[in-house]
């Protein structure tokens, strides 16, 4: 039988946060939501105007779910316009999530790919070393950074920030950071997501070094739930299969870092 | 000696009788691949156009509390990118399904498979949300006999026909496509649905109407695989709400020779297929039957 929760359910807005000029974060009341293990995303009505698949943000809050939008076309400017009060519809969660380690974890991401991974450390141990590195162009363009030392307080950590003009934090390529991480440390696993590029060449740096590595992969998504083939990635599904594959798996996707479907089902390069 | 779960849709022969319905998972050969390796008989690719389709925004899925409502409209690559990608395969049964508007659409796309390895075709007749092509052309009894007639004057493959329940007799568009040549008929599609929600009080679907799969038309379709195989002397193939081997069984004992699966796939996963296949197995044993053929229709006797 099937689960309810595939139908979109309305919630109300009831916060909004500027993260940046470009991304916000908005909160809502949901239990289903509030839970979801690192990973996971819904699918998001905006009703009137489409439905986009989003990772589900930490709220901090019991019984609260969040989504943290970058403004890119017109389904994620009109979420990023919307205000406390109005209504969006939900239906989720959807997809696996990241196998939870233990020991020295390296978590790597760019843009709202932190999403996940900032979920990720609320599910983590406070006997757990976790070095998370977070990548942006510019400085106006870092977000996150205090939320992650926040969350991670009172245990063994490192927030690393690499921009790639060099305004603020490192300046490079969050896999720039990573290589030189790898010279002096050993980690029990590596976490990532962000752009595809960006990923594939941390699961190949991680891979070198024989290091366990996870990465949650976006296409695009129509149903959510396996049954339209808009996700398709090689011959898995990312919304049912994923989104969150290994590295042996993903070295093994010939389209994994090269190409991946548009709406009419055409592979397009990366 | 277990027994035979081989079966044969006129021409077509299939190793199992449990296909993937179109428009479900069939936008790639390795996906393809991977479902025939699980245990699917053959699988439908989406329903083709000529040119290369978005669809409609979403949301075009939802699931209910019971079946699922989509509006999808009909988005693909197009039938000329879809051979090209086809042309490597060598193994895989795929039955290619075509959407159209007149008989040079159908013709134009027949021409791209020329040399393709494929068992068939299927006609979408029946695709309950775009104008001007699916159920608005199965409406039609005049235009679906030119377009099967020219279909099978171009296809050398078997050539299916996928009907719904439109705003004419279905039973009509089975027999103008019978008296056409057609080789099977699938039936059926999804039922034109529609869901609001009522806090925002709009439709869900981007384009309001949708079609209605899963478990609850599948009663219906039992019934039109029933009076289809009762009425023609022509194979057919059995689809809506299947989701397990009883499922299957219904529509083979109402006259299917094989089945289509659609919304179970997202239900259960692709185990779906071998979870079947294994069902109807074990039925064929219990109740004695060596091959699909001794039971297909043998509700009608009574
Ligand atoms: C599992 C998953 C989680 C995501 N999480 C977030 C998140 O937390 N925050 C965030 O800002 N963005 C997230 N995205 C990306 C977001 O869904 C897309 O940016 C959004 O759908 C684009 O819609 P648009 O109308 O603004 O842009 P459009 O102009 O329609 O498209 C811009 C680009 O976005 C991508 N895209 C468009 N539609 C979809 C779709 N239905 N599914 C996937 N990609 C699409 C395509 O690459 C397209 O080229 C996630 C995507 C996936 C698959
Ligand atoms: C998302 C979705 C897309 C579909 N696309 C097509 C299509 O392109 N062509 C077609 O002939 N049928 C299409 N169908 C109909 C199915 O092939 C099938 O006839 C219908 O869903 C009933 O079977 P089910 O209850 O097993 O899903 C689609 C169904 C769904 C749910
Ligand atoms: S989004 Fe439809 S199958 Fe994954």
């Amino acid at each position: 039988m099937q689960k309810s929760f595939d139908t979109p359910k309305i919630v109300t807005i009831e916060k909004v946060v500027d993260e940046t000029p470009t991304v916000r974060t908005i909160f809502f009341s949901d239990e289903m939501l509030s839970k979801v293990l690192p990973g996971q995303f819904a699918m998001v009505w905006i009703p009137g105007i489409n439905e986009i698949p989003m990772s589900v943000m930490v709220s901090q809050e019991n019984g609260k779910a969040a989504f943290t939008v970058r403004k890119h076309g017109l389904a994620t400017t009109e979420l990023f316009s919307k205000k406390v009060g109005d209504q969006i519809g939900i239906r989720g969660p959807y997809g696996n999530s990241f196998t939870i380690k233990q020991g020295n974890l390296l978590l790597v991401g760019g843009g709202t790919g932190l999403v996940p991974l900032i979920r990720m450390i609320t599910f983590l141990k406070k006997s757990d070393n976790v070095t998370l590195v977070m990548g942006a162009k510019t400085k106006l363009e870092v977000f996150f950074e205090g939320l992650a030392n926040k969350l991670l307080e009172g245990t063994k950590h490192k927030v690393i920030v690499a921009t790639e003009d060099g305004s603020y934090g490192e300046k490079g390529l969050v896999t720039d950071v990573m290589t030189k991480l790898f010279q002096e440390n050993k980690f029990d696993a590596v976490y990532t997501c962000g752009p595809e590029k960006m990923m594939h060449k941390v699961v190949q740096i991680a891979s070198e070094n024989k290091t366990h590595v996870e990465a949650s992969i976006e296409r695009m998504m129509k149903c959510g739930i396996g049954i339209c083939g808009s996700c398709c990635f090689g011959d898995v599904m990312a919304c049912k299969d994923g989104t969150v594959f290994d590295g042996v798996t993903l070295l093994a996707n010939k389209e994994f870092g090269y190409t991946h479907r548009s709406k009419s089902g055409i592979l397009d390069n990366y | 000696m277990s027994p035979d779960i081989s079966t044969r849709v006129g021409q077509i022969a299939l190793e199992r009788p449990t296909m993937l319905a179109s428009g479900i998972l069939g936008i790639s050969l390795d996906v393809f691949g991977r479902l025939y390796k699980e245990g699917a008989g053959a699988l439908v690719t989406k329903s083709l156009s000529k040119e290369p389709w978005d669809g409609y925004p979403n949301p075009t899925i939802i699931g209910l509390k019971n079946g699922y409502l989509n509006a999808v409209g009909l988005s693909n690559p197009g039938a000329p990118y879809f051979a090209k990608m086809l042309s490597q395969n060598q193994t895989i049964p795929i039955i290619v399904s075509l959407v159209g508007s007149i008989p040079e659409d159908f013709t134009f796309m027949i021409k791209q498979f020329e040399n393709v390895k494929i068992l068939g075709y299927e006609l979408n007749l029946s695709c309950p949300h775009v104008e001007k092509v699916g159920l608005e052309v199965g409406d039609d009894p005049e235009l679906v006999h030119t377009i099967i007639k020219s279909v099978k004057k171009e296809s050398k493959v078997p050539v299916l026909a996928k009907v719904g329940l439109g705003s004419s007799d279905y039973l009509e568009t089975v027999r103008t496509a019978c008296e056409s040549g057609i080789d099977g008929i699938t039936a059926i599609n999804t039922l034109r649905a529609m869901a609001i929600d009522v806090e925002t009080a709009r439709p869900i679907l981007s384009h309001k109407i949708g079609g209605l799969s899963g478990p609850p038309i599948k009663p219906v379709a039992v019934r039109c695989v029933y009076e289809i195989s009762s009425k023609f002397d022509i194979p057919v193939i059995g689809c809506g709400g299947i989701s397990s081997w009883e499922d299957a069984v219904e529509f083979l004992l109402a006259g299917a020779s094989a089945v289509q699966i659609g919304s179970a796939v997202g239900e259960k996963w692709t185990g779906v297929f071998s979870e079947i296949n294994n069902g109807i197995s074990k039925y064929m044993e219990k109740k004695n039957y060596g091959k699909i053929s001794e039971m297909v229709g043998i509700a009608k006797k009574f």
